[in-house]
């Protein structure tokens, strides 16, 4: 093995570095009492971003509801990889009904919760962005619109990862999937199409909306705790790498994570009743070819027969980031 | 209490008083004067506690039954033809998981063409979805049956609709002798889950269930049924002891004694034909009639009693197994596998087609007679078909049928027959 240099950022930036943080400071998952909400022993794939997000999530979600949670999980990896049973890993109260209802099933216990006065119980649904943005998607605006009293957390990995990595509505353009194969003259996923959920989730004007990654798990569970000190509908979208669909190393699922944020490929921001109130800024920028080039995925616009016109086109939706949500430190700040 | 009401608000009535904690609403005819009622209901307080959720489409309108339910909470909900078919992967979920949900069917059929009038085919689409399904025959029926299906189901934990024919019953005027709360209350105890999320007993629900274990869940299913066979009629005399009334229970039998020939029916249709039936036997015709009350589970056994002592039979039903024939009488037909008893069956009423007295009088006797073909529909207009069969023969680009056909029938005229 030979010596490995640990190094953690400075504290204030939300990311790890507990040795520097006062105690009661320190993530949840570096508290005794942590939940443990998805145990140890599930069969997702070595460094999966999904797996990652969901022990940060549930366990935050937990800790800010002493412990009076239920969770509904939409069909997905998540679902397959924590339940064969009799290993189920769950140590929250949880159902999986179908892939596209996980919002609705999370409104029906809401309501029931309510109509046996137990408001201390509160109630997370969870799904990956097939079971989010496309299939669930009627059920999620429903919930929505009724301002039900739901966080919705979505765990996207731009991708039908569980059936075999084919394109969503979440899928970045030129993105290789089963179903955007490399191939014609524009190949990979194509450009101009897909949806902003978090956009979209604004425009319901609901309590609370937040993007997070997890390169920067405090911040995931600081919006997580902040969602669950709230009422209403409220919505988490957390960018989780897939190295089986991407095509990474499995030890690179936060650094792909964090290049995604750098270059303004995922805005990291929070917004209520539809006004965005905060951005995570971009530490050090990056061309969005740094962070597209570790990834099988996107191999094919890059080497003998690369595009970089295409890079291009990316390069310009990321400057359309950056402008859109200020994520660049402003000059003299 | 006696009354005259919608068949719609006598179900509302029945349903609040079943102290429902959750209702899910979306509309679609004709089971939303269901909905509204009870909607009203819930805003003005006098049906509480209750949450009523407007839904933005049939499929969560099943998905929040089912976290309901799975939370603790006693769920209905109401649909129909299209919406039916819309929620129908939660509807085989609902079942899947064991969730006593009770939902009405007000039977409507099935587009394509698109037809909000009444028949069977929608609730009979979900003939193997794990579900209970109990018809109606009247709106008194259909009130008791509510009250009974939600005893049942939960019971059970298994999920029943009660079906209702569209229109003919949901906006039919009616008397009903309305139960009071007491009433109510003694015959049906509050929910008491099998399995709910509790934070205080975290569970988990819902998991991937591989080869090692499918079939014996779905056995389980099955086995429900098999002890609904028993609970049915159980619930059905318990109720009579607490209401003062015959409602419900597996078949029900009408001059069947001595009757050579027997006919089979579900929900309102059983009433023209006992008045049919009641001329005929005036006029000295040995007939009967059995009308089956619980379509699921099947009462193999009660519906070959029945028909033991008649020389043929004929099941009437206002559905259609295309490219087969009849849905109901495939069952009967296996109630009575091996007896040489002589069935037929008639397509009748699809779409909200009238099913007239004269044209019973007149299948009826054919029946008697054995003259009918194996599978006979009810006042079919054959012109018309045969008319669109030929243009379909000549011209490659034969058009839209429905519209044909339409086209040929020139307008539509409010008498039938």
């Amino acid at each position: 093995m030979g010596f490995q240099a640990v190094k953690f950022y400075q504290t204030g930036t939300f990311t790890v570095g507990n040795r520097l943080l006062a105690p009661d400071e320190r993530s949840l998952q570096s508290v005794e009492t942590r939940s443990n909400s998805i145990n140890s022993g599930h069969r997702a794939c070595q460094g999966c971003g999904e797996a990652l997000g969901a022990r940060y999530a549930i366990d935050a979600a937990m800790a800010e509801s002493n412990n009076q949670l239920i969770a509904a999980n939409a069909t997905g990896c998540l679902e397959v990889f924590s339940t064969p049973y009799p290993e189920s890993s769950w140590q929250v109260p949880w159902i999986h009904s179908l892939f596209g209802n996980a919002a609705a099933v999370a409104t029906g216990i809401a309501a029931a919760m309510k109509v046996k006065g137990r408001p201390e119980v509160r109630v997370v649904a969870q799904g990956g962005d097939g079971g989010t943005t496309d299939i669930g998607f009627g059920c999620l605006s429903g919930m929505f619109e009724r301002n039900d009293d739901v966080l919705y957390i979505c765990y996207d990995n731009e991708g039908y990862m569980n059936t075999g990595v084919q394109r969503s509505s979440a899928t970045p353009p030129a993105a290789r999937t089963a179903t955007t194969m490399p191939v014609g003259p524009e190949p990979g996923n194509v450009f101009g199409q897909g949806k902003n959920v978090p956009e979209i989730a604004m425009a319901h004007g609901i309590p609370y909306v937040a993007t997070a990654t997890v390169a920067d798990l405090r911040d995931l569970e600081y919006k997580v705790r902040k969602a669950m000190k709230m009422h209403g509908a409220r919505y988490i979208h957390i960018f989780v790498p897939c190295p089986l669909g991407w095509g990474t190393a499995s030890h690179d699922t936060i650094r792909m994570a964090r290049m995604a944020k750098e270059s303004g490929t995922f805005p990291v921001f929070e917004a209520e009743y539809g006004e965005v109130t905060g951005v995570l800024k971009i530490r050090r920028k990056i061309p969005v070819e740094e962070y597209m080039k570790p990834q099988r995925r996107f191999a094919h616009l890059f080497g003998k027969n690369a595009h970089p016109e295409t890079v291009a086109r990316i390069q310009a939706i990321a400057d359309r980031n950056i402008r859109k949500y200020g994520l660049l430190e402003e000059e003299g700040n | 209490m006696l009354k005259q009401t919608e068949g719609s608000k006598a179900v509302a009535e029945a349903i609040a008083l079943c102290r429902p904690e959750v209702i899910c609403a979306y509309p679609i005819s004709p089971q939303t004067h269901i909905v509204e009622a009870l909607g009203e209901m819930v805003k003005s307080g006098k049906l509480t506690p209750c949450e009523f959720i407007n839904v933005e489409s049939e499929f969560a309108a099943m998905s929040v039954a089912i976290g309901a339910s799975a939370a603790g909470a006693r769920a209905y909900t109401a649909t129909a033809s299209q919406g039916l078919l819309f929620m129908a992967e939660a509807v085989y979920n609902a079942s899947g998981l064991g969730l006593p949900i009770v939902m009405t069917v007000a039977n409507r059929a099935i587009g394509a063409p698109i037809n909000i009038w009444n028949d069977h085919s929608d609730s009979l689409s979900q003939r193997d979805s794990g579900w209970m399904q109990l018809f109606a025959e009247t709106n008194q029926e259909a009130l008791d049956l509510h009250i009974q299906a939600f005893r049942l189901a939960e019971e059970l934990s298994m999920p029943i609709m009660v079906c209702m024919d569209g229109f003919i019953l949901t906006h039919a005027f009616e008397r009903v002798d309305m139960p009071t709360q007491q009433q109510v209350d003694d015959y049906l105890p509050p929910f008491e889950p099998r399995q709910v999320l509790d934070p205080a007993e975290p569970v988990s629900i819902g998991a991937m269930v591989g080869p090692e274990a499918f079939m014996e869940v779905r056995y389980l299913a099955h086995a429900k049924q098999m002890q609904a066979l028993e609970l049915i009629p159980q619930l059905a005399a318990e109720f009579k002891e607490t209401f003062g009334r015959d409602s419900g229970g597996l078949v029900r039998s009408y001059c069947i004694e001595d009757a050579e020939t027997v006919i089979i029916a579900m929900g309102s249709i059983l009433g023209t034909i006992k008045d049919v039936v009641d001329e005929m036997r005036e006029a000295g015709h040995k007939i009967g009639v059995l009308g089956i009350i619980s379509y699921r589970p099947f009462p193999l056994e009660q519906v070959r009693a029945a028909l033991l002592g008649c020389q043929r039979f004929l099941v009437l039903e206002k559905s259609l197994a295309v490219g087969m024939g009849g849905i109901v009488a495939t069952d009967v037909r296996m109630a009575v596998s091996g007896t040489g008893l002589k069935g037929f069956t008639a397509v009748a009423g699809l779409g909200g087609r009238p099913i007239l007295k004269s044209s019973l009088h007149t299948l009826f006797r054919q029946a008697e007679k054995e003259e009918l073909p194996p599978v006979t529909f009810l006042d079919l207009d054959w012109d018309a078909v045969n008319k669109q069969l030929e243009r379909e023969k000549t011209t490659r680009r034969s058009g839209p049928a429905a519209e044909n056909i339409l086209h040929d029938k020139g307008i539509v005229s409010a008498k039938f027959g």
